[in-house]
């Protein structure tokens, strides 16, 4: 298994979340919003100017940011 | 009758995710009739709905949609302090209604755990469950209220089905006493926050199970910056010590609550949930895949932007039109039956114009307001701010902003009221307070006039053109370092996450739509309206007095006889004119104006353009009827009146030399661009706010702003010329 973060995914790839990194609101939030550890999630694709980029994950559609995204460390299965 | 059992009145908060349809129960449920406020202190805006069933009064509280309850700012606060019982304005809750979205139940849960926690009686309504049904999605909802030991109803709001159940639910909840809260974490978490409690209490005053919680939960949340600040020094070195030692017990701070949270929801839906294993690709998705395409996405974001645009700059046209029209012939029907004095005056020019001068702003209001809720109801709003994000964090701002930002080119008033979808409140504040630096319609006549009577026709009318749009553009083109400079003074602080549901697409109902736009439209003019209303009458006030208007009431009372006697009464319409223009010069604006000539010199400025421009600090647009007044053209002209550019291009300083030049022309309309000359939207800056602290700051930094930009613009000129 490989190591990277999730603004890093290819369109349709999906990666297993790891952690997410820091304790500010940004953390908290996507906590929140179920980027728990172990849970897959897919990238859909990226907004036309590039930023931000859409995931799929349990079930629902989310939007993060680049910055954002790279503060989730993922898993890449093989 | 039989004698009459207490009329009890019982209090329920409403709660549950964005998107999930809560404000459409909430309507299904209260009827139209919500009272709307402000919770002191913040700008949330309150909602408290009534119903009667059964002889029980339910008062409903509705919350802002929000996905936990972990509060970071004081607005956010406002939804756990309205649970926990602590917002004096609204009181002890008897019980919560959580509203979730069926199709989506494992994420919309998250914020039902907390709200366990909280310990008040509680009713589930699984809301959308059409959606859920179309998508193979099946719930025992038998077993799912078994498990979580409160009453859980389906629901699909729009359809208003099982609304009386609902009803009856609450009812019975509320008579119910506390629940026990679901306390999920570790042992050693809740004897961490237990010792927080001796460190938070001051005298009588203990904070509940459920803040000792947070405090110890949300690492820079608002509830340890509001405690740190109570207790100086050693409140927050405890904090870390006590999540460092939960961390060492494997119960690491802040990730434990959302695995513990999702780990239950999960566990609490197996085998209560059958879906289908894959998710299929449900015609959203493919809709999705078109609207957010490289080239087709931004096609259709423009083109619906630009109906969006239209609707509110032209076609709301004709319906201001017919207002203004209304009231002039209200004002005129009424005037006939008063004899001519202060009090008609009082009556059709404070009044009747002050009431017209409100009503006026509603049909932008409306049409803004029926295109936004159309498109939040069918999804794509969150879309249009996933597309513009990029472009709109380059001013430190986030795709949010977009819509209300656009719509202030029309006009600031529904632009600033639309900042509603903004969450964050450092984003909305900084996105109202450029709003009004957008150029909206009212700036268009003062444009009109001067590049008519002062820009030369050349290249085939290109660069009169050239010159509108430079006009248009300045404003957006200001607004971008003044948006940063905002962001980096007043409203600094970590950048607000964009985290968004991208909620799936689907048909809007016309119900939804149209109560939105009717609870837009009534909020405006309670809560707007009254002080717009009044301010227009105080400027009737102060543009009246303290002239004796005796002169010009004989001269028109002849000019009505002379008519009737269809005699030709322009030599005295003209004496009227001439009259006007005496009082002007003599009221206090006339002589304020006078006065302040040395300020306006620099700008290129006489003493007329003075008084002109300061008469129009209530509303832009008056310049041209005080133009027209100081020129004895009297006051009703329009900005493509022959006259009143013949008059302005032959005006001439003492000396001969003519007082309009090209910088001069272009000085006034760069302060016009940039000048908050709008009662209105300070009005609605302060309502929107809740603070009259930020329309004094807007009105201060856009007059120094113009002035500078009017100065410069001349002075550059002077050189050039």
């Amino acid at each position: 298994m490989a190591t990277t973060k999730l603004n890093r995914l290819t369109q349709g790839q999906t990666g297993i979340i790891r952690d997410v990194q820091g304790d500010d609101g940004v953390a908290i939030r996507l906590l929140e919003m179920g980027l728990t550890d172990g849970e897959p999630i897919t990238l859909i694709g990226a907004a036309p100017l590039g930023d931000p980029l859409e995931f799929s994950l349990r079930g629902y559609r989310l939007s993060l940011r680049q910055s954002e995204a790279e503060r989730v460390e993922i898993d890449l299965p093989h | 009758m039989t004698v009459a059992a207490p009329v009890k009145s019982l209090t329920i908060a409403v709660i549950g995710n964005p998107n999930t349809g809560k404000s459409t129960l909430f309507s299904a449920l209260t009827g139209m009739h919500a009272r709307i406020g402000n919770y002191p202190g913040v700008t949330v805006e309150k909602k408290i709905g009534t119903i009667h069933h059964h002889g029980v009064t339910l008062n409903l509280v509705d919350l802002p949609g929000t996905y936990s309850l972990s509060p970071r700012s004081l607005d956010e606060m406002v939804s756990v302090d309205v649970l926990l019982g602590r917002q004096p304005d609204v009181g002890e809750i008897d019980a919560v209604l959580c509203i979730v979205d069926a199709s989506n139940l494992e994420r919309n849960l998250y914020v039902v755990s907390q709200v366990l926690d909280v310990g008040l009686p509680t009713v589930l309504v699984l809301n959308m469950w059409d959606v859920a049904q179309s998508r193979g999605i099946q719930i025992d909802v038998d077993a799912l209220a078994q498990r979580l030991g409160i009453p859980v109803l389906t629901c699909e709001a729009h359809r208003r089905t099982n609304i009386a159940a609902i009803k009856s639910a609450l009812v019975a909840a509320s008579k119910q006493t506390t629940r026990t809260p679901l306390r999920l974490f570790p042992p050693e978490f809740y004897r961490e926050a237990e010792a927080l409690r001796t460190q938070t209490t001051v005298g009588e005053n203990v904070l509940p199970d459920f803040l000792l919680e947070r405090l110890l939960l949300d690492a820079g949340g608002y509830v340890e910056q509001w405690q740190s600040k109570q207790h100086a020094s050693e409140l927050p070195t405890q904090l870390t010590a006590a999540r460092d030692r939960l961390k060492a017990a494997g119960c690491r701070i802040p990730a434990v609550e959302a695995k513990v949270r999702y780990a239950w929801s999960r566990q609490l839906l197996t085998g209560v949930v059958q879906q289908p294993a894959e998710r299929p690709v449900t015609s959203s998705d493919k809709l999705d895949r078109f609207f957010t395409h490289k080239v087709w996405g931004l096609a259709v974001f423009c083109l619906v932007m630009l109906t969006v645009f239209l609707a509110i700059y032209v076609a709301a046209e004709p319906l201001m039109t017919l207002i203004e029209d209304g009231q002039g012939f209200i004002g005129d029907t009424v005037g006939k039956w008063i004899p001519n004095g202060p009090f008609r005056s009082l009556l059709v020019d404070g009044v009747i114009a002050g009431v017209g001068g409100v009503l006026v702003f509603i049909p932008q209001i409306a049409l803004l307001f029926l295109f936004i809720a159309l498109l939040e109801d069918c999804g794509y709003m969150a879309r249009a701010a996933f597309l513009m994000d990029k472009l709109m964090v380059k001013v430190g701002l986030s795709g949010k902003s977009f819509v209300p930002l656009m719509s202030s080119f029309a006009c600031a008033i529904p632009g600033i009221m639309a900042t509603r979808v903004i969450e964050n409140r450092r984003d909305r504040f900084v996105t109202i307070l450029v709003a009004p630096l957008m150029s909206c319609s009212a700036r268009l006549p003062v444009y009109v006039l001067l590049i008519g009577a002062f820009i030369p026709d050349l290249w085939y009318g290109a660069l009169r053109g050239l010159t509108l749009f430079a006009m248009t553009s300045l404003g957006a083109i200001v607004a971008i370092p003044v948006a940063w400079i905002l962001k980096k003074t007043f409203f600094k602080g970590e950048t607000p996450p964009f985290v968004m549901e991208l909620p799936s697409y689907k048909w809007p109902s016309p119900r939804i739509v149209l109560s939105r736009v009717y609870d837009r439209v009534m909020s405006f003019i309670v809560r707007a309206g009254t002080l717009i209303f009044a301010t227009n009458v105080l400027i009737w006030a102060t543009a009246y007095y303290p002239g004796d208007h005796a002169e010009e009431r004989r001269l028109q009372a002849e000019i009505a006889s002379q008519e009737e006697q269809r005699n030709d009464a322009a030599e005295l319409k003209e004496a009227v004119n001439r009259e006007s223009q005496r009082l002007l010069e003599t009221s206090y604006l006339g002589r304020a104006g006078r006065a302040m000539e040395p300020v306006f010199l620099p700008l290129g400025w006489d003493w007329r353009i003075g008084v002109g421009v300061l008469a129009s600090f209530p509303a832009r647009e008056v310049i041209i009827s005080t133009l027209g007044t100081i020129y004895s053209l009297g006051g009703d002209v329009d900005a493509e009146n022959q006259e009143l550019r013949s008059a302005l291009q032959a005006a001439t300083w003492p000396d001969g030399r003519p007082i309009y030049t090209i910088p001069v022309a272009l000085s006034v309309m760069v302060f016009f661009a940039l000048c908050a000359q709008c009662a209105s939207t300070l009005m609605i800056i302060r309502r929107e706010t809740n603070h009259w602290g930020w329309a004094a700051f807007t009105f201060a930094y856009m007059t120094i702003l113009a002035y500078a930009g009017a100065w410069l613009t001349y002075q550059i000129g002077q050189w050039w010329m």
